[in-house]
């Protein structure tokens, strides 16, 4: 008989409802996963500050750190603040802006969705913006903000087509993912036909928006960009506590008490506004959103969504990516979109064959 | 090995009382249509469903159905198969939309109340549960206590007390800071119970939470319901299959058959052959069991009956 020895039931002699308890235990674990977050996210935002200073220095003219950082104050030669400030500091804010909001969506929609696989690039809704991007730039010939405009409309759009068809009285998961990567498949195909028609030079420009590149946001984009994520993120940090109950199923989250539809509507239209925001500037960006979160969850290792985590990690991701794809590969410069669709897509495959196993028997 | 013994302990307990007219239950109604006053147990309001419609896509599967859940007993609804029983427990906590009719506690609507303030009141432990991939024990139990706390989930310095009392009353505690995913059935299903139990609520509402046990496991978790009766006076209200083990650990056994309550009462009041026969369906003998007196149920299937099978039942 299998009766195991480390159950001890309850008895007159055990600690029972009214006798004071030592928490110790519990209280333990809970300083352990927090000292455990705390490493992480600083060990994130060291890596992403030593890859901020790598890129600074790196370029067609090279500075060393010292010169670069200087510059970076404004002090120094004219020319070495003009290349930090001007052009290499605004692609480094565009990386981590783009990163961090693509890390955060991620990690709210596979844990809203409870999906490790669900991210805008397989639900879709980075080829809706891909395809805003495009149609406006090619049908309608705008350009500037309002091809991230026409971007923000195509995400939002397919998001709304998406729940549009998942929706039977109340918001089943694997229904948004199966009708997700069906719109994702129709997008990429309207692009490819928009790209098909239009000329060579216009589709050069528009191929940008397919990949995802930060390499041109600047200025006035920056700010909307930084001023959109601090928004969302502290709506996203308000509503976090959902994410706990919610993570244990419909059933159990409304049995502590959550609105469940309320929760999970609420939580994907943040996810959503976050990758139409991030993609309307810096584009799809693939696999970002499926990787950063996957990673962090992995480091913390608590069961949680990793929202802080995959925020931090995914910064850091196309960060890096965007350093190897303009410095690392043989003298030609590629956009961080192909870096992180080369380095995501091998995992994508690992963490299906993972899967795969794990269900096994 | 102390846990193999604690079965014992807790039956021979219980088989002390004085069975059938115990006090304890003297007051709980014996008939299924009286509405009598409700209880004066201090463990707070009983549960009533009042002409209580639930379906789903518009096929019913509960019609026009009254019931009153005692305050401080033991409850265990039983009955068939897609009888409905699951259902009815979902609509009494609000995981599933009522069509029409009411649930109240002691004298408030059910639907009238927040979210959250009902989960203070009312725990529920539904059918399948699955805990994400590398949460602890400790944590898990821990979301118990979302109904207590504020915005931005700020944690109160009593919640770790509270999760650590759970952790000790389903005997976990050892495992505090173990991955759920590693544990085995029967300690995965302990955990949820004192997930449940770290709502501090007074009426828990268990869907079936015997259903993946083994029979050790079984009676080990019924003894442990029974014991939060005892010690916090928690109403504890269960769907259960196993009728032998309802009829023992229950002080008020509901039996649905189609949507409808066919009988209700004190277990050895309802659980004849022929509730048995109109319910399930089923031929059976009821004799006495022989650990705890309340009635045990003894299948006549066509195959593996004894020579002389032809006997009349005796009732």
């Amino acid at each position: 008989m299998t009766v195991t020895s480390t159950v001890t039931p309850l008895s007159p002699g055990s600690p029972g409802a009214n006798e004071p308890l030592d928490a110790h235990p519990v209280t333990a674990l809970r300083a352990r996963q927090r000292r455990r977050l705390g490493v992480v996210v600083v060990t994130g935002l060291v890596l992403t500050v030593a890859l901020a200073t790598l890129a600074l220095t790196l370029g067609a003219a090279s500075l060393p750190p010292g010169r670069a950082l200087l510059a970076l104050f404004g002090l120094g030669n004219d020319t070495d603040v003009f290349v930090v400030q001007r052009l290499r500091l605004p692609r480094i804010e565009a990386a981590v802006l783009a990163g961090a909001a693509f890390g955060l969506a991620g990690a709210l929609f596979q844990t809203t969705l409870r999906n490790p696989l669900a991210s805008p690039d397989i639900l879709g809704i980075a080829s809706g913006a891909s395809l805003g991007a495009v149609f406006g730039l090619l049908a309608l010939g705008v350009t500037g903000l309002a091809v991230s405009a026409a971007a923000f409309a195509g995400a939002a759009a397919v998001a709304l087509l998406i729940w549009f068809f998942a929706w039977r009285r109340g918001l089943h998961s694997i229904r948004f993912v199966l009708v997700g990567v069906g719109f994702a498949y129709l997008c990429s195909s309207l692009l490819s036909w928009l790209l098909a028609r239009a000329g060579e030079r216009e589709a050069q420009s528009a191929l940008l928006w397919t990949v995802g590149s930060v390499a041109d946001v600047r200025g006035t984009e920056l700010v909307v960009l930084a001023t959109g994520l601090a928004v969302i993120g502290v709506v996203i940090a308000a509503t976090a506590r959902w994410q706990g109950p919610l993570a244990l199923g419909d059933d159990h989250a409304r049995a502590l008490g959550v609105h469940t539809d309320l929760a999970r509507v609420g939580s994907l239209l943040l996810a959503v506004a976050l990758v139409a925001l991030a993609t309307s500037f810096a584009g799809p960006l693939a696999f970002v959103a499926l990787v950063a979160p996957a990673i962090a969850r992995r480091l913390l290792d608590d069961g949680g969504a990793a929202l802080l985590a995959s925020t931090v990690t995914g910064a850091a991701l196309v960060l890096a990516a965007d350093v190897v794809g303009q410095h690392a590969l043989f003298g030609i410069s590629v956009p961080a979109g192909i870096v992180t669709g080369l380095v995501g897509a091998p995992y994508l495959l690992w963490l299906l064959a993972m899967n795969e196993r794990k269900s096994r028997p | 090995m102390t846990a193999s013994t604690s079965p014992g302990l807790a039956v021979s307990a219980r088989s002390e009382e004085p069975s059938p007219a115990s006090p304890r239950t003297a007051s709980s109604s014996t008939s299924p249509s009286s509405t009598s006053p409700s209880s004066t147990s201090p463990s707070g309001d009983p549960l009533r469903a009042h002409a209580v419609s639930i379906g789903y896509d518009g096929r019913r599967v509960i019609e026009d159905l009254d019931l009153e859940l005692p305050a401080g007993r033991v409850t265990a609804i039983v009955g068939p198969n897609a009888c409905g029983k699951s259902t009815l427990l979902r609509g009494l906590a609000r995981l599933h939309p009522l069509e029409s009719g009411r649930v109240t506690l002691g004298e408030r609507d059910v639907t009238g109340m927040s979210r959250k303030e009902l989960a203070r009141t009312v725990g529920v432990l539904p059918q399948s549960s699955l805990a994400p991939d590398g949460v602890r024990v400790a944590e898990l139990v821990g979301r118990g206590r979302y109904p207590h706390q504020g915005w931005f989930g700020r944690h109160r310095s009593d919640d770790d007390v509270v999760v650590m009392r759970a952790l000790a009353a389903t005997g976990v505690a050892d495992l505090a800071d173990r991955p759920v995913a590693e544990l085995s059935g029967g300690q995965r299903q302990r955990v949820w119970v004192a997930m449940v139990l770290a709502q501090e609520t007074d009426i828990v509402l268990l869907d079936e939470p015997t259903t993946f046990l083994d029979v050790a496991h079984q009676v080990e978790l019924l003894d442990l319901l029974r014991d939060l009766n005892r010690d916090r006076g928690t109403t504890v209200v269960m769907v259960l299959h196993e009728l032998n083990l309802a009829a023992r650990y229950a002080d008020h056994l509901v039996v649905m058959s189609a949507g409808r309550v066919v009988a209700e009462g004190r277990p050895s009041d309802v659980l004849t052959a022929e509730a048995v026969l109109g319910a399930f369906g089923l031929e059976a003998r009821v004799v006495p069991d022989p650990v705890s007196g309340t009635p045990l149920v003894v299948p006549i299937g066509r195959h593996g009956r004894h020579e002389r099978r032809d006997r009349p039942a005796q009732d």
